[in-house]
C-alpha cells in the first residue's frame, strides 16, 4: 500500500456542537445542511455522523446521517429527506436554520467506505436518500482526478445507478448529470420508479437483476460494489448482484432501515 | 465452517426484516467503548465459526440497546445496552474479534 | 456551570397525555405501537407451531396450534408500558391466562418452581417468578385488536404480562420453563432489571 495516505489515529468520537451555516434545497422533500464543526479531523467518503437532538425537557433522540461533502471540502455537508411522520427529519428540514446549532458527532464507520486509493472499477447502487454516501464517493472521485493525471481516471471507472421516485425527487441531480458529461470514466444511470419526465429516456422500474445485469461489469472485473438505500431495496439488490456472479465479500451494503429514510 | 455466501443477502420478501440494519449503524455506540473502529475489526461467531468484519454483522438497534447478529447463522455476536450509568457489553457470541492495530487502511 | 445543549424547537413526538394519571413514572402515551425487535422476525407456521411447559425433570405439557385454538380464550383490554418509555393505553387482546395452561400442566405431571424462564424462536428469552404468571395476571396471547397476532407484534402467539416492562411480554413465545432459582434472560443479562416494575420505574439492575 505505498501511496496511499495514512490517516492521522482517529482521537475518541465525543459529541460536540456544530454550527449550521447554509442550508440548500435538494428536492421538495430534501434539504442539504452545511455545517461548520469545530475542530473536524476529516473524513473517508461514505463514512456518517449522528445527530443527536434534545428538548427543553431533557428528551433526547439520536439518528444516523450520512456525510454527503467529500473529505476535500472544507465543510460538512448532510442531505435530509424529510419523513411525514418523522420525529427527527421534519426538524432538521423544516425547523433548523442558519446559525442554529445541532450536537453531532462523527465521523463513524470506516467499514462502508471507498476512496481512490482503493480502485476501482466501482459500481455504486442507491435507492432513494441512499445516494448520500455514494456522492460523497463521487465528489472525492472528481477532486482527486481533476488534479491527478489522465491515466488515474481509467483506473478507478466508476457507474451509478439511482433509483427515485420521479425525477424531481433525485438529489443532486444537476451534478450528477454534469459529472456524467465532463467525465467519460463516470456512468450514470436512472430508474424513475413512480413517474417520469416526458420524452424520458431512461429506466422506469424498480432495480432488478435484468438492470443490475446491463449496468454492472461482469463478475470477472470484480468491482467494488456499494448499496445503499431502504433496507428491502438493498437486500434486493444486493441478492441480486450475488446471483448474477459477484463476489459477495466486494458487495457492502449500508442499509437505512425500513423507509430509506432517517425518520 | 461451510457458509452459503449467499446466505447473507436472503432475497428480500417474505425473509426480510425492513428494519434490521448493517454493521456501520452499531459504530457510533461502539466508539463510546472502543478508541479503534470496531466495524472494520474482525469476530468469529462463536455458535457457527463465521468470520466476519463487524460492518458486514446484521444490526437489531433500538431503545433497549444494539444487537449485532451473524449474517450465516443469526446468533448474537455482540449486544450492547445503555443502562443508566453505564454501557453493558456482551461479546460472549465472538470467539474471536481481531481489530487492525494501525490505524485501519479501509480496505478489506 | 454550563447549561446543558437544548435543540431550538424541538420537542419531539410525545404528546401530554390526557390522563397523566395512567402513566408510571417517566412514561409517555403514544398512539402508535413500535415494533423493538432484537433480532430477525420469525416466522413459524401454524403448522409447525407448539407451546409446552416444562418442569425441571423434563416432563413437559404440550399444545399444537389446534389443541391451543381448543381452550378457553380471553379477551384482555390492557395499558402496556415499555421501557423505552412509552406507553400505550387501552389495548385489546385475546389469549388463553396461564392459568389456565398451568392447570393443564399440572394435570399432566409437570411441577411447578418458584421461577419461569419464557423462551421464544429466535432464541428471545426472559424470566419471572411464578407469582407473576399466576392469579389473572398473564396470558399467551394470539389476537391483538380481534385480528390474528402479526410476526412484527409477536406472532403466532406471545406472551402477555401487562403489569411489567413490555420486554417481560415474551415476543413468539413457544415455551414456560419451571427454574428452580432464578435466570436472567436476554435483556436481564445485559443490565435490564430482573424484576422490571413500570411503577417503581424498574429498568435497570440496580433500580
Amino acid at each position: 500500500m505505498d501511496s496511499v495516505l495514512v490517516p492521522p489515529r482517529p482521537r475518541t468520537i465525543s459529541w460536540q456542537l456544530a454550527t449550521v451555516v447554509s442550508t440548500t434545497i435538494e428536492t421538495p422533500r430534501a434539504r442539504t445542511l452545511v455545517l461548520q464543526v469545530p475542530g473536524w479531523a476529516g473524513h473517508r467518503p461514505g463514512q456518517h455522523l449522528d445527530v443527536r437532538l434534545t428538548s427543553e425537557d431533557g428528551y433526547q433522540t439520536e439518528r444516523s446521517y450520512s456525510i454527503a461533502s467529500p473529505p476535500e471540502a472544507s465543510r460538512i455537508a448532510l442531505t435530509v429527506e424529510r419523513l411525514d411522520d418523522g420525529e427527527v427529519s421534519p426538524y432538521l428540514t423544516d425547523v433548523l436554520r442558519v446559525g442554529d446549532q445541532l450536537e453531532l458527532r462523527g465521523p463513524i464507520g470506516g467499514y462502508f467506505v471507498w476512496h481512490v486509493a482503493l480502485g476501482g472499477p466501482v459500481l455504486l447502487v442507491a435507492g432513494g436518500s441512499g445516494i448520500v454516501p455514494l456522492m460523497a464517493m463521487l465528489r472525492h472521485r472528481a477532486i482527486v482526478l481533476e488534479t491527478g493525471d489522465a491515466r488515474m481516471r481509467h483506473n478507478v471507472p466508476a457507474r451509478l445507478l439511482y433509483s427515485a421516485r420521479s425525477w424531481d425527487d433525485v438529489f443532486y441531480r444537476n451534478e450528477l448529470t454534469q459529472l456524467a458529461r465532463d467525465d467519460e470514466t463516470f456512468e450514470a444511470a436512472f430508474t424513475l420508479t413512480r413517474e417520469h419526465p416526458a420524452g424520458w429516456n431512461g429506466f422506469r422500474r424498480r432495480i432488478d437483476r435484468m438492470m443490475l445485469a446491463e449496468i454492472a461489469w461482469p463478475p470477472a472485473e470484480r468491482p467494488q460494489i456499494f448499496v445503499c438505500g431502504s433496507t428491502p431495496l438493498v437486500e434486493s439488490v444486493a441478492a441480486e448482484l450475488v446471483e448474477l456472479g459477484h463476489d459477495p465479500a466486494l458487495v457492502k451494503t449500508e442499509r437505512f432501515g425500513p423507509t430509506g429514510a432517517s425518520a | 465452517m461451510d457458509e452459503d455466501p449467499g446466505k447473507r443477502f436472503e432475497a428480500a420478501g417474505e425473509q426480510s426484516d425492513p428494519a434490521r440494519l448493517d454493521g456501520n449503524a452499531a459504530a457510533g455506540i461502539l466508539s463510546e467503548i472502543f478508541v479503534s473502529d470496531l466495524t472494520v475489526a474482525r469476530a468469529t461467531c462463536a455458535n457457527c465459526g463465521t468470520n466476519r468484519a463487524l460492518g458486514a454483522l446484521m444490526v437489531y438497534a433500538h431503545g433497549m440497546g444494539t444487537i449485532m447478529r451473524c449474517p450465516n447463522c443469526d446468533a448474537a455476536v455482540l449486544r450492547v445496552a445503555r443502562t443508566r450509568a453505564h454501557l453493558q457489553l456482551d461479546l460472549s457470541g465472538a470467539r474471536l474479534v481481531v481489530v487492525p492495530s494501525a490505524p485501519a487502511p479501509f480496505a478489506t | 456551570m454550563t447549561e446543558p445543549f437544548v435543540s431550538r424547537g424541538f420537542r419531539g413526538r410525545r404528546q401530554p397525555s390526557a390522563v397523566e394519571s395512567r402513566l408510571p413514572p417517566g412514561q409517555y402515551e403514544t398512539p402508535d405501537f413500535p415494533v423493538l425487535s432484537a433480532g430477525p422476525t420469525p416466522r413459524t407456521t401454524l403448522q409447525t407451531w407448539d407451546f409446552t411447559i416444562r418442569d425441571r425433570n423434563g416432563a413437559t405439557a404440550r399444545w399444537s396450534w389446534d389443541e391451543f385454538k381448543g381452550l378457553p380464550h380471553e379477551t384482555i383490554t390492557t395499558d402496556i408500558h415499555c421501557v423505552t418509555k412509552w406507553s400505550k393505553f387501552d389495548t385489546v387482546w385475546e389469549g388463553v391466562s396461564v392459568d389456565t395452561l398451568l392447570a393443564a400442566a399440572s394435570v399432566r405431571g409437570v411441577e411447578s418452581a418458584p421461577y419461569a424462564l419464557a423462551v421464544s424462536d429466535g432464541a428471545y428469552t426472559t424470566n419471572l417468578p411464578l407469582a407473576d404468571l399466576t392469579g389473572g395476571k398473564a396470558w399467551v396471547a394470539v389476537k391483538y385488536n380481534s385480528l390474528p397476532l402479526t410476526p412484527e407484534h409477536g406472532g403466532p402467539a406471545r406472551l402477555l404480562v401487562p403489569h411489567l416492562y413490555f420486554w417481560k411480554s415474551a415476543k413468539w413465545v413457544r415455551q414456560l420453563r419451571f427454574m428452580e432459582r432464578d435466570q436472567p434472560g436476554f435483556w436481564e443479562s445485559l443490565g435490564y432489571h430482573n424484576y422490571g416494575d413500570p411503577w417503581r420505574e424498574q429498568r435497570y439492575s440496580g433500580d
